[in-house]
């Protein structure tokens, strides 16, 4: 076998999208030079925690490394602190803002996505907080110790994260959000309302079709003034809604764009050489090749995995089922699977208890299934959705129906090779 | 302070000293410990934590909770009796000089 040693991986994003590349490359036998860029100020570290554990009271604030102290030595993977300003693809170059250039046989794109700046007056206030990077948290984590009074724009993962979290802590907490629902493009009717009722009986005051039209400097504090007209007095101010995917550069570089670095099943981008993963990456669906980009830290380390071995020469199609989880407080939100408007949802289990899921049946097969603290229909679920399994309404209420049972049923059937 | 003694499936041992309350997973992770990933975080969702305690320090763990049971199930090296995840492990002094023996596999 080739033991690729003349090669060099130049990996452009030092998150767990872009270290799973470079990881997976020295697993899988990759012998040639390994560089990461890291534009960021710290070591690579964990988002999921940063609107979760990293805030709570009890938080010493410390990130947890994506790899420990000795993995890159140890690896011999190269990890700059450099940010690339500009790819030139025939030379196979890429210019750093230091103003050197590194070459590269092979380029991968892992530049993640970048928040969604909040449209309008104030949005620039000391007080007012986004959350995405470590530096973002810090400054959130400090924030939270002295705040009493807390509006979050946005009732997305994020949003709603941070609102169980500051309501748990005891402050008070108004969540501002244009649509009807929370989490409205990601998760069901049924569910998206469960939750709403959830968070209000803990106490947020949850304002649905409701946006934000300013924030205003209010005295010591702040006042975020709604599309209502209502002015909400608060100390502290995070929203949350939305990101774009990071493609200037890419962009710049002549590689094809739509929502997304556009790649093909392989996640080659449209000039060879040229990779994209993660969060920035616009990839075709396995089964209808609809283009699409998820934001889910599945996404990113299997996605990493699979451009390793592609770059390695494998010609696989990425295949693997998507999932996502949220934390807000003592609620566990995990779904399997990618729901679209029009699935119809069938209930399974007890919403009053606090423990149910929600399939979402699609052209007679499952298509995802949302579940609230029910942990073992969503492992199932993954296998079920995995393989498109037919059900029907009837067979999901039929007494004694389960998930982890239907699923345990078909182990030993034949299953997909993995990808 | 609580030390942790991991051992690899060759034999190899590393033995971490750690803060009162600081998770098995955050200790391995932070201090490098090959083979434990916590790709989630520590929210026992992606089961990339999977330790083997010995039986002796069994009875010194807190109760498998039934979402940790549930993840347990869908470890990539075959769940034992002494499978735990080591996010749901928090470290005291009671637990004393823990020894996990790290999986073969863990993704």
């Amino acid at each position: 076998m080739e033991n690729f040693s003349s090669e060099s991986v130049l990996i452009i994003g030092a998150g767990q999208a872009g270290i799973q590349v470079a990881d997976s490359l020295r697993a899988e036998g990759f012998t040639g030079a390994i560089t990461i860029l890291n534009d960021e100020a710290h070591s690579p570290y964990q988002r999921p925690p940063l609107s979760k554990d990293y805030l709570g009271p009890e938080s010493t604030a410390e990130p947890l490394p994506l790899r420990g102290p000795g993995f890159f030595a140890a690896k011999d993977i190269t990890l700059l602190a450099a940010t690339a300003v500009s790819v030139d693809t025939e030379a196979r170059s890429v210019r750093l803002s230091g103003g050197t250039s590194l070459d590269y046989t092979h380029l991968v794109f892992a530049t993640g996505a970048a928040n969604r700046a909040l449209p309008c007056p104030g949005s620039d206030l000391d007080g007012v907080h986004e959350l995405r990077t470590l530096t973002n948290a810090r400054r959130l984590h400090d924030s939270l110790s002295t705040a009493r009074k807390v509006v979050v724009v946005g009732a997305g993962f994020i949003g709603l994260e941070f609102a169980a979290g500051a309501r748990a802590r005891g402050l008070e907490v108004t969540v501002l959000e244009f649509a009807p629902r929370p989490m409205g493009r990601a998760l069901s009717a049924t569910a998206s309302d469960w939750f709403t009722q959830r968070h209000t009986g803990d106490g947020i005051d949850l304002r649905l079709n409701e946006g934000v039209a300013a924030i205003h400097r209010d005295g010591d504090g702040l006042s975020v003034e709604s599309t209502t007209g209502t002015r909400y007095p608060a100390d502290l101010v995070l929203y949350g809604v939305g990101v774009n995917p990071r493609t200037e550069l890419a962009q710049a570089a002549g590689l094809e764009v739509e929502n997304g670095i556009v790649v093909d099943s392989a996640l080659r981008a449209s000039v060879p050489g040229v990779w994209a993963v993660g969060d920035c990456a616009s990839f075709p669906h396995r089964d209808s090749g609809a283009r699409m980009r998820l934001e889910s830290v599945q996404n990113a380390t299997d996605q990493g995995r699979h451009a390793a071995r592609s770059i390695m020469g494998d010609e696989s199609s990425y295949a693997q089922t998507p999932w996502f989880w949220s934390t807000q407080g003592a609620i566990r939100l995990q779904i399997a699977g990618v729901s679209e408007p029009g699935d119809e949802p069938v209930l399974l289990g007890d919403p009053a208890a606090g423990k149910f899921s929600i399939a979402l049946l699609r052209n007679g097969a499952l298509a995802a299934v949302e579940s609230v603290n029910s942990p073992a229909d969503h492992i199932a679920a993954r296998k079920l959705v995995d393989l498109g399994l037919a059900l029907t309404t009837d067979e999901i209420s039929a007494p004694g129906f389960s998930f982890k049972a239907l699923a345990k049923s078909l182990t030993g059937i034949p299953q997909p090779a993995p990808a | 302070m609580p030390t942790i003694t991991f051992t690899q499936p060759t034999g190899e041992a590393t033995e971490v000293t750690v803060e009162e309350g600081t998770s098995l997973m955050r200790a391995a992770v932070t201090n490098g410990i090959e083979g434990i990933v916590g790709e989630c975080g520590g929210q026992a969702m992606c089961a990339t934590c999977h330790v083997f305690v010995r039986p002796e320090f069994a009875g010194q763990l807190p109760e498998v909770s039934d979402d940790e049971d549930e993840m347990l199930d869908c470890t990539t090296a075959e769940r034992t009796d002494s499978s735990r995840l080591g996010c749901q492990i928090k470290m005291s002094g009671e637990l004393g000089n823990i020894v996990v023996d790290v999986p073969s596999d863990q993704v």
